[in-house]
């Protein structure tokens, strides 16, 4: 097992203050808090730090973990000399919520499990059989959100072992697909979660809905938007054009004197919700190569017919 | 668990088909209803009907008060400030999405 350096993970000094220790966990938990932060890490660093506040914040299991020594690197090869705790009355409570269940062999061969388990403020220490509501997020094609379906999909779980420690596991599940779903709804699937204690009923599985990037559609609530790139005489004097959508190619009228950057209304073409969501066509004028001598005397005749100074706004 | 690969689970989309009410959105969060009363004062939640016994949640109100409760434990800040933490999280989440689509 390896050690831990909980004063390095804080990044406070090793005499530090209770309040100073205190501050650097605020200032961390912040950081890394997974309702919070967009680290990719977040949660594994909030664990980490959880674990080094709960033993530091706390004076009886800051002495005896100050007790091991200085001498130890993080990383380093570690077992617990005997008795070393000897002489050490832990008092349990006073969690800091940041989640037992996550804390580390290191912790567990310190302080044992019991104290990770015990003190919890809010849910997990009240007596109740039923499972955990368990929760994950699942990638979907924005085409599933349009015609729903079933999906396939694998789900990772951590499952306490006969010997009562987490395991990893994979399952699939083919989950049914609801029409008008959108990102970040959750499907919640009954008694998928946790498995209960004793008789008790398993907990929910919430699925955390993401769709995977496309190439071109991009969606904003139930609205999905599309670039549309346009010839300038198309803008410019309006066309027909056909466009793609996730339900299938519409044509679509370009008004004459279109700029770029305009939004187009499909009304109703978006994410099919209740109500549904608009589709959005963004004009994006594409301008032709001038590679031949043809192409590069059609601009000089453009640029005569037109007299047109695309910086006028700009007052030069 | 073996069944479950094959059976097609249907689910319901929170945020559209559920509604609680106080007791089973307690039951949900796994918090006695003294805590959710506080949350539907600030705020956080709002039920439809006149009196607790009458309350339904929409099922966002799950995550709501799940995130809230993690907020205030985790970061040791009261409800009013979980509140505001929670309005500016739904905002950057928007901001986000939108930001992603315009630097394409």
């Amino acid at each position: 097992m390896e050690f831990k350096d909980y004063y390095k993970i804080m990044g406070v000094k090793r005499d530090a203050t209770q309040d100073e220790i205190k501050r650097a966990y605020r200032k961390l938990a912040r950081k890394y808090h997974p309702d919070v932060s967009k680290e990719p890490d977040a949660e594994a660093r909030f664990k980490e730090v959880g674990e080094a506040y709960e033993v530091l914040k706390d004076p009886e299991k800051r002495a005896a973990y100050d007790q091991l020594g200085a001498n130890w690197k993080a990383g380093q090869e570690f077992r617990p000399p005997p008795d070393w705790d000897q002489g050490f009355e832990f008092h349990g409570g006073g969690f800091t919520g940041a989640g037992a269940e996550g804390f580390s062999d290191f912790f567990e061969s310190l302080f044992g499990r019991g104290f990770a388990w015990s003190g919890r403020g809010g849910g997990r220490t009240e007596f109740n059989a039923r499972g955990e509501d368990t929760y994950a997020k699942v990638l979907i094609d924005l085409e599933d959100a349009y015609h729903g379906g079933s999906r396939m999909l694998t789900l990772k779980h951590s499952e306490l072992g006969s010997d009562g420690r987490p395991h990893i596991k994979e399952r699939t599940l083919n989950v049914h697909i609801p029409k008008g779903i959108r990102q970040g709804q959750h499907i919640r699937l009954a008694r998928q979660g946790g498995s209960g204690i004793g008789k008790g009923e398993a907990g929910d599985l919430y699925l955390e809905v993401e769709f995977r990037a496309h190439p071109f559609y991009h969606v904003e609530g139930k609205d999905v938007f599309l670039d549309l790139p346009v010839a300038p005489w198309e803008a410019a004097l309006g066309a027909k054009v056909k466009v793609p959508t996730p339900s299938g190619p519409v044509d679509l009228k370009i008004p004459p004197g279109s700029r770029g950057g305009c939004k187009l209304r499909l009304k109703g073409k978006g994410i099919p919700a209740r109500p549904p969501g608009d589709f959005y066509v963004v004009l994006q004028i594409a301008v032709p190569p001038a590679k031949t001598d043809a192409a590069k005397a059609a601009y000089r005749e453009f640029e005569k017919a037109l007299k047109f100074n695309p910086r006028e706004r700009l007052g030069v | 668990m073996a069944n479950d690969i094959l059976a097609l689970l249907t689910g319901e989309v929170l945020e559209e088909d559920v509604e609680l009410t106080l007791a089973e959105l307690c039951y949900a969060c796994q918090v006695p209803a003294e805590r959710v009363i506080e949350l539907v004062q600030e705020g956080i939640v709002e039920p439809s009907g006149q009196n607790p016994a009458h309350w339904r949640f929409r099922g966002v109100s799950v995550y709501r008060v799940r995130r809230t409760l993690r907020l205030q434990q985790d970061l040791g800040i009261n409800i009013a400030g979980a509140a505001l933490a929670l309005d500016l999280l739904e905002e950057i989440q928007t901001l986000r999405m939108r930001l992603r689509r315009l630097e394409r």
